[in-house]
């Protein structure tokens, strides 16, 4: 027996310690790409299908490379975080912690890599 | 005060017990279009990382991302782009501490899947 109350056994502990700050950054991330995300779609859809000397010329000027910019950088933020707490609701012990690296990897593996590709393209 | 269920809590959530329905479904396809997003966008990253290579790496690139194949994965990933952010902005309506209540909440589910396709429609024939 644990003369314990419930609320003290809980403080420190998961979302009592981290959770709230998790969902505050998915709030600004969300926020972010409800502007981006409309903005990346027309750009991209427009370029997508164009010859090679087309999508280079477009890629190009400013504002298309800075929407794709941010929308990578902000959705790969926003995936690996969202994929993380999905892998904390259903993976235990040694997998959620592989699994949480494997996602984290992934997503600034192809944040970096489209980040120097846009770079390239742009300059 | 009881000091039970320490250790070994269930994981969330209980899908194998939970009978389905429109708030649950729409809650559900939230995460699995986020996830499965992530095809789609990989495909977008090789295809600039082709597009900042060279013109022959590019039209192999281009040339899968715009074959029937592609174009299936990418309509899908476009629906799904769209339906997670429906579902997204009625997180965030939410977090206001609205909208909560049953009704409400299925009205905004209906409201999440009809603007997911229309969006797609209309954004597959601008495109």
């Amino acid at each position: 027996m644990d003369y314990i109350t419930d609320r003290k056994r809980a403080v420190g502990h998961g979302a009592a310690k981290s959770g709230t700050q998790k969902h505050w950054a998915m709030q600004i991330s969300a926020v972010a790409l409800a502007i981006l995300v409309p903005l990346f779609v027309f750009t991209f859809g427009s370029a997508l299908g164009g010859s090679y000397e087309e999508v280079v010329a477009y890629y190009s000027r400013p504002f298309p490379v800075i929407v794709a910019a941010l929308t990578m950088i902000v959705g790969f933020l926003h995936f690996k975080n969202g994929a993380t707490t999905a892998i904390e609701d259903y993976a235990r012990g040694t997998s959620r912690k592989l699994l949480i690296l494997l996602v984290t990897f992934v997503a600034y593996t192809a944040m970096a890599t489209v980040l120097f590709a846009l770079a390239r393209l742009a300059l | 005060m009881a000091d039970v269920n320490r250790g070994n809590r269930p994981l969330s959530p209980h899908l194998q017990v939970y009978r389905p329905q429109l708030t649950s479904i729409t809650s559900i396809l939230t995460r699995i279009t986020g996830n499965a997003l992530l095809a789609g966008a990989l495909l977008v990253v090789w295809w600039f990382l082709a597009a900042a290579t060279g013109s022959a790496y590019f039209d192999l690139v281009d040339g899968i991302l715009t074959s029937w194949i592609g174009n299936v994965i990418m309509t899908l990933s476009l629906w799904a782009l769209w339906y997670h952010f429906a579902a997204g902005l009625r997180h965030l309506y939410w977090d206001t501490g609205r909208g909560l209540d049953i009704p409400t909440a299925e009205k905004l589910g209906k409201l999440v899947i009809a603007f997911s396709l229309i969006m797609t429609l209309i954004t597959v024939i601008i495109l």
